[in-house]
Order: C-alpha cells, then structure tokens, then sequence
C-alpha cells in the first residue's frame, strides 16, 4: 500500500512502511566516482572491516577523464588501488556514473541504490529507489550493504497533455523548478506521471529523474511500463504501481501550452521563457550531460547541425554521456556532423558541466548547456553566466550564436 | 567572542568549494579553499569557533563532501541556516560539523556580530537575543553523541540508528 516509495520499501523490509519512518535497509548496490569515492575510501578504510561486496560497489571516473593534472591522477590511483586490493571489478572509465549505472544493468524495477554523487536520483526513471548521498554514507554502505533512510512523503507531478515540437522533458522538468521553486522537494520523493510520462521513452524519463535532485527531491521515480520492459529487454519485470497512495502534494502541469523554458543564471529556478532571454549572444555551447547527453539529444542535435556550421563567435562541446552512445552516434553519422559542423567531439564523461577539464568558461564568458546546474563558478570563473535549455535549444543557439527558439527555425 | 559569517539564499556547494578545489582529500587544504570564489576572503578571516549563518537550501548541489569538510576545516563552529538541502546536512552530521535550523535568526543579524551557541541545546546568543534552533531527528543526535557516523558505525554498528527508528 502506497507510493511508489512505500512499496519500495514495504516489500524490501517485508512489512508496511510509511512515510516519515526511519529504517535501516539492504542496498543493491553503492556507487561512487574519481570525485567522492577518495573520500569514501578513505572513511571505509577508518572502519577497519571487509568489503561487504566486491560486486555490489561500483567506481566510475568520469568527471576528470582522463586525469588532467597530478593530482587528480592521485586520486585516480587512489581508487584503482581500492578496486585491486579489494576485487571491486565494476571498474568503469566510459561514461557517466548515472547513464552507466542504467546501461550496464544494475537498476531494476523495485530495487534500491546509493550513489554517491547527487545526480543519483536519475535511475528512478527506471522505478528504482534512488538517492544521493556525500562520501560516508557511502563508505559505511560499501562496509555493510546498508544505510538508513527517512522513508519520504511523495510530491506526485502529472505531466499532461503530448508534447508539442520544439519541447522537450528537459523543458516540462525546468517547468516543474520554476513553479516549486529550488527546494521545493527538499527531503521528498517526486513521482513523475501523466500521459506525457507514459509516452516517453526511458532516454525521455532519465532527464525527469535526473533534475528531481535540483529542486530538492531525494528520488525522483516513473512507473515501470512497457517502455521499461523494452528498455531492460526483460518481460519480467515486476508489477509496481502505486496502491491507493497518499501524496503530499499534486502538481499539474500543462505540456501542451509550454514553450521553451531556460534556467538563467545564477539559480536552477531562475526559469524564464526562452522568448525572455532570445538573442542572448554566447561564447559557448555545452550538449552532453546526465540530464542530456543520450543518444536521443545527440540525434535532435544532429538534426540541426547537418550541413549547417556553428557560429564562429560560439564554441560548441558535444560529449556522449556514454561509450556505448558515442559509437551509436558515430554508426548513424552524428559525430561526422558535429565535426563538420565545427562543434568539439569529447570523450564520454561529465564533460565542461562542472569546470573542472575541457571547456571551462573565462570571466564575462556566456554559455548555454544542456546540463542541469548554472550556479555561479560551476563552469569556471564566478563571472561566468550559465543558461540550461534543451538540445534542441542548444543546437540551434549554436548555430546562431545566440539563445534561439529552435520552433520554426530554419 | 566567535563572530558570525552571513551569507544569502541558496548557496551552492559549487560556492562552498568550487570543483576546480576539491580535486584533494586534504581537509587543510580543502579549508584554505572555503568559498575562494564567492567571498575570497573568508578562509583568511576565519577565527575559530566562528559561525556561518546563511538563508534558504543552504549547500544544494552536488553531493561534494568536500564542503562541509572545508567550512570545517576553516574553523567554523556551526552552520545555522533557514533550511538545508538533504545532502549537505546529512555530510554535516556524519562528518562532526553542527548544522542547526533556525528561521527567525536570519533578519535579526548582520554579518560580524557576535554570537554565542550551545551546540547540544541548539540556542543562540545575539545581540542580547535568543533563539532556538530546532531540533534535529534521532539519528542525527545518535550521530552527534558520537562524534561522527563512522564512530557510531565503528562502535555500535547498525544497532545505533536501529534503536532510534
């Protein structure tokens, strides 16, 4: 009985769980990357004690990929020294944590994972429960196979309506920000339904649980469906729905009367209509991301860019969120037209979104992303201006040079 | 007398210690670092025992639990905010950093005044005023008792949060 949350939980823990119960519960697996797993190593090490599972922890790198200066090399080596000494053998370098913890099959229907990076939220998509946690709650799940959570109330948001051209659930999440401010799911899971939900894709879902984390959610979670079932290529996944559940709150929002929402700088919840902020120039274009650099974004870009060239005054990154998307895209040409476009092929990983590898933004420098956090600093200097959009938005703002409505673009 | 730190709304870990500074597990270093961008001159003013006092969703953002190790480690007492994203606080507490909620303090200071505060009662002192801070869930003070999560895991084990739940 309940949420998508409660039967989680209830059918984890064998009994009835409510919202605002405290339990301690078995994880499916912990996830860190080359940013917090130092962090959590370290404090696994204090607690002098096995590994709980070699098999059951996972260590990405992917937001310094590869390793560009000495000590990010460090503390590269500190975690490949963890996985040797330990066994760990879910050892990645190829991608995103959050589009690699869905690829290689480690979120299920039902199940419960941390992560260790605050993004972790995305694999609700997937109807997992999923949440973000700092480095030692992480440390002490790697230690044990458990943590303990504050069973959350649910925001239940429907998303109503089909999407019309031009807008995306990149635009339908910044929407939901906008009307619920930047904390508004602080402390709570966020249920994403709706006939808008029950059409899209899993790529589609996976940008809607990704930016639950930015106003506030700690899971963000989609019904399994028939998408899920295709997406995991497994009829069996289990039945989960919620059962007569009782909501904190329930949003509804129009699809059909959006039009393109961009978060402005210097706060997620800064989100205007792009009619707004039209013809903002800009010096850089980011397209990749956990919240969109799947092979779906890559193909709406690509869209636009072929035979067309980005303008001269904007530099334009593209970096596939996984290894597995960027030889997608180069087997149906897209890399070819991004290159020839004149936009940056990177490798697959975080990319210029946090400011710390290729693409950092120089003082009074604009840019627009298609990633989900436009804080000042974020991408580099603090006088540096961040504006978050959909792919499509991106693309042809590219090509423009300045923040374009890719409706009736031509 | 430990003096107070103000800062607005929705400070951002990004702010706390931007990714171009956490590329380190060092606690010193991190603390040298505190908000190099946002207030360059923090970690040099810092006395110990100091307090921050910030607005709404204090620490969103990423995960980093390089934040609280920095305003730690820069020798900040305690973070009283009118709230607090989840992530942060929790890194908070498992680390030994006192987060302490409190709305009504906000508008009734100013960024140097003097303060004084009880950490276990959450009460604070300033400008001949009092205000309490509310009170923080069970697992939160079993933690806070202990010092730190990997103290109350190391010592206890699970049994700790599980008599408190």
């Amino acid at each position: 009985m309940g949420t998508l949350t409660e039967e989680i939980f209830s059918r984890r823990l064998g009994r009835d769980v409510h919202a605002g119960e405290i339990v301690v519960a078995p994880v499916d697996y912990a996830m860190a990357h080359d940013v917090t797993g130092p962090l959590a190593i370290e404090a696994f090490r204090h607690l002098e004690v096995p590994l709980w599972d070699p098999e059951r922890v996972i260590l990405v790198f992917d937001h310094i990929l590869p390793a560009n200066t000495v000590a990010s090399a460090g503390l590269h080596k500190l975690v490949r020294d963890f996985a040797t000494e330990y066994g760990v053998t879910h050892v990645f370098q190829e991608g995103i944590c959050h589009q690699l913890m869905v690829e290689k099959g480690f979120i299920r229907p039902g199940g419960i994972v941390v992560g260790a990076d605050s993004h972790s939220t995305t694999y609700g998509a997937l109807g997992c429960f999923a949440a973000g946690f700092g480095s030692t709650d992480i440390a002490v799940t790697f230690a044990t196979g458990r943590t303990w959570f504050r069973v959350p109330e649910t925001i239940r948001i429907n998303l109503r309506g089909a999407l019309p051209p031009g807008i995306f659930p990149k635009d339908l999440a910044l929407q939901v920000i906008r009307r619920l401010g930047a904390e508004g799911a602080n402390y709570l899971a966020v249920e994403w339904g709706g006939e808008a939900v029950e059409a899209m894709s899993v790529d589609e879902r996976l940008t809607l649980a990704n930016l639950t984390v930015d106003f506030g959610g700690k899971a963000g979670l989609c019904e399994p469906d028939e998408q899920t079932r295709i997406y995991l290529g497994d009829a069996e996944v289990a039945d989960l729905h919620p059962v007569a559940p009782e909501y904190r709150s329930v949003v509804e929002v129009d699809a059909q009367t959006l039009e393109p929402q961009i978060a402005c700088p210097p706060a997620i919840d800064n989100v205007q209509d792009l009619s707004t902020v039209e013809g903002t120039q800009l010096d850089e274009v980011f397209v990749g991301s956990c919240a969109n650099g799947r092979i779906e974004d890559l193909a709406i870009v690509a869209g636009y860019f072929e035979g067309r060239q980005v303008h001269p005054r904007t530099r334009t990154i593209v970096v596939p969120a996984s290894k597995q998307i960027y030889m997608e895209a180069l087997a149906r040409g897209y890399i070819q037209t991004f290159m020839e476009a004149g936009a940056l092929v990177m490798n697959a990983g975080c990319g210029p979104c946090l400011g710390r590898q290729h693409g950092v933004l120089g003082p009074g420098e604009r840019a627009l992303s298609t990633s989900n956090r436009n804080y000042a600093g974020r991408m580099g200097s603090p006088q540096a201006e961040i504006y978050l959009a959909n792919p499509a938005v991106a693309a042809v703002s590219a090509l423009a040079g300045a923040i374009t409505d890719p409706r009736g673009f031509n | 007398m430990a003096r107070i730190f103000k800062f607005g709304d929705g400070i951002s870990t990004d702010a706390i210690i931007p990714g171009r500074y956490n590329v380190t597990t060092d606690a010193t270093a991190l603390g040298k670092a505190c908000f190099i961008e946002a207030r360059p001159d923090f970690a040099a003013s810092v006395q110990p025992g100091d307090v921050i006092v910030g607005g709404r969703n204090f620490g969103c953002g990423s995960s980093r639990e390089h934040a609280p190790m920095a305003i730690k480690a820069a020798g900040i007492q305690a973070v009283v905010a009118r709230s607090f994203a989840r992530i942060f606080y929790r890194n908070a507490i498992n680390i030994g950093l006192p987060v302490i909620q409190c709305d009504a303090i906000y508008d009734a200071i100013e960024d140097g005044d003097p303060v004084s505060i009880d950490i276990h009662s959450g009460g604070i002192a300033v400008n001949g005023k009092m205000f309490q801070g509310e009170t923080p869930g069970p697992v939160a003070v079993a933690i806070m008792e202990a010092g730190t999560l990997i103290d109350l895991i190391k010592t206890r084990g699970w049994a700790a949060i599980e008599e408190v739940s």
